[in-house]
């Protein structure tokens, strides 16, 4: 009587982890794929049936690549542009998040609510107008419209202001007290407290402006301008052909990303978790 | 002495003073403390404002004019949206956005919930397996749209090559098929963001009381019963959020299926916000353009709306 539950459990078990262990390979198939193909020719790269161990293992095409393509521009550009827009976004979302959930003044709450109303509108549906005012001003074909399209978005004050709720405001009330002015309080107990909802706000920035792809696509005409996304989408057009060396492209894009999301993967998902929930 | 008669008892420190006289640094106070406010906000606010608030605000406008790309927008009323109403392809984008939001809305859900659920079950290796689960989520959508495109190539494609093992006949012909285009950007959208969505619920099942389940297992519930007694309740209101946000993620679909059919082949993908792009930054009609994102902006805030009166509803 009493093998029965367990024995069961067990089978329970290895279904679960069988079915785990199938999803996560499922998940990461195309990134294989994609590793895989890029150390193979071209022609190795779609053959029936499927040679998963490239043979030989082509690495000339981590070299080609940095030839036939722009890589070092575009890698310089694109972050460039990230460095720029996740510094601007960490320090005015803090600054405004420290405004919306420790202060008071008329038409906080509405400001805020006009915010979260973004969230709902698509870009497209506002991109025309947009590109019309930054063009205006001359701002078209220069990396600064990539860098002002990123850098102002709601979610840094989201995020910096569901964390700043969190902090007691008897802390502030304290610091008050000791003659520290909002500035001080700021920038000497919120920020040293908020060091983990930072570190989120600054990869997923990050990751965020280096994988943009439509921003670049609208304002960066010049080749000497384009960002690794609008590269790589070129060089596809290009070298249509060439899939080996597509894949080495797609590889060397999402290489950096995918290191500072494995360095940073606890504060990413914190970072996601808490907006999400309370919204 | 008699009571001193002062013009203003406060400055003597006295312990009483009249009204009218301390209202006045009270309001000051209160001015001053609004200013600081406004300081905090005003960097990030002036940026948002002036990059997305005014961009909105001009679409209207512009949709009401025959803007194009040689710089004239003259007023023209509602001409534009009467000609949405005869524009063919207009209705082929708005059909394929819905399209692409029927299947992808429940497909994400069933798929994010399943994998948080299981997830959700004490095994180790779960947090490799959200950081896996997650990955997609991260990548750029070039390289994605790129590597899926290779392996949808309908001849010698590794999908194929698979499902070729098991069914005879002609396979799919994937993103080159106006049939099974759009699936296959479904099952690349749903690839992609259902590890973010994963991420939400688990938070979700997070605040489930074991309690609860316990108490459901010793009166003798089974797995199903329990998921869908407790585990379903419990998660209402992660279950609202997370589809208030698929849903606005699906009609926002854009650089997805630009990279990956460019709306085709024909126009068996094209959505919403790729017409508005054709219109606008190919064919430079800039005033019909922006009626057509009147159009998306409208749905957007509307499915919403009604997303959050319906919750409203329920809770009450």
């Amino acid at each position: 009587m009493a093998a029965r539950p367990t024995a069961l459990r067990k089978t329970g078990r290895v279904l679960l982890y069988l079915g785990m262990i199938a999803a996560a390979a499922g998940i990461l198939l195309p990134f294989a794929w994609m590793v895989i193909s890029s150390l193979k020719t071209n022609n190795q790269v779609f053959t029936a049936p499927i040679e998963w161990v490239p043979d030989p293992f082509r690495w000339s095409n981590y070299v080609d690549i940095w030839i036939k393509g722009d890589m070092v521009t575009w890698v310089r550009n694109t972050m460039t542009v990230s460095v720029v827009v996740t510094v601007l976004q960490v320090v005015t979302g803090s600054f405004a998040a420290y405004g919306f959930a420790k202060t008071r003044f008329p038409g906080r709450d509405a400001l805020f609510l006009l915010y979260i109303g973004t969230i709902a509108v698509p870009w497209a549906s506002y991109m025309i107008p947009q590109f019309q005012m930054l063009s205006s001003w001359g701002l078209a074909n220069t990396l600064y419209s990539i860098m002002l399209l990123q850098a102002f978005g709601a979610f840094g004050v989201f995020l910096m202001k569901q964390y700043y709720e969190s902090i007691p405001d008897s802390l502030c009330e304290a610091a008050r007290i000791d003659g520290l002015s909002e500035y001080g309080i700021w920038w000497r107990i919120m920020l040293p407290l908020s060091v983990p909802a930072l570190a989120s706000l600054t990869i997923i920035t990050f990751v965020t402006t280096w994988n943009d792809y439509l921003g670049p696509l609208i304002y960066l005409r010049d080749r000497e301008l384009w960002t690794i996304q609008l590269g790589l989408q070129r060089f596809v057009g290009d070298y249509n052909a060439e899939h080996a060396l597509i894949m080495t492209g797609s590889v060397l894009s999402v290489l950096p990303i995918a290191i500072v999301f494995l360095l940073g993967q606890r504060y990413f998902i914190q970072g996601i978790a808490t907006t999400g929930v309370k919204g | 002495m008699a009571t001193p008669v002062v013009d203003n008892p406060g400055a003597l420190g006295l312990p009483y003073s009249d009204p009218p006289q301390r209202r006045a640094p009270r309001t000051s106070l209160k001015l001053r403390n609004a200013l600081v406010g406004w300081t905090f906000v005003l960097p990030n606010f002036a940026g948002f404002a002036v990059l997305t608030l005014i961009p909105v605000l001009l679409l209207f406008y512009y949709s009401l004019t025959n803007w194009n790309i040689f710089g004239n927008a003259d007023w023209v009323g509602l001409d534009n949206y009467a000609r949405l109403i005869g524009d063919k392809s207009f209705h082929v984008a708005l059909g394929n956005t819905f399209y692409y939001a029927a299947f992808h809305i429940p497909l994400t859900i069933a798929a994010s919930l399943g994998l948080a659920l299981l997830l959700n079950q004490k095994l180790r290796g779960a947090a490799f397996f959200r950081t896996v689960a997650f990955f997609p989520y991260v990548t750029s959508i070039v390289a994605v749209a790129v590597v899926w495109n290779m392996l949808f190539s309908p001849e010698y494609g590794p999908i194929n090559q698979f499902i070729g093992l098991f069914v005879g006949g002609e396979l799919p012909g994937w993103t080159v098929s106006k049939d099974w285009a759009m699936p296959a950007v479904i099952i690349v959208g749903t690839w992609r963001y259902m590890g973010y969505y994963m991420l939400l619920f688990l938070a979700g099942l997070q605040t489930v009381p074991a309690e609860l389940h316990e108490a459901a297992r010793i009166d003798g519930a089974s797995v199903w019963q329990r998921f869908w007694n407790v585990t379903l309740p419990c998660l209402r209101p992660t279950m609202f959020f997370v589809t208030v946000m698929v849903t606005i993620e699906s009609f926002k679909v854009f650089d997805l299926i630009l990279v990956m059919t460019e709306g085709g082949p024909g126009q068996a993908t094209l959505v919403l916000s790729q017409y508005i792009w054709q219109k606008g930054f190919e064919q430079f009609e800039l005033g019909y353009a922006s009626s057509v994102a009147v159009v998306l902006f409208l749905i957007c805030i509307g499915v919403t709306v009604v997303q959050f009166l319906y919750n409203k509803r329920r809770d009450a």
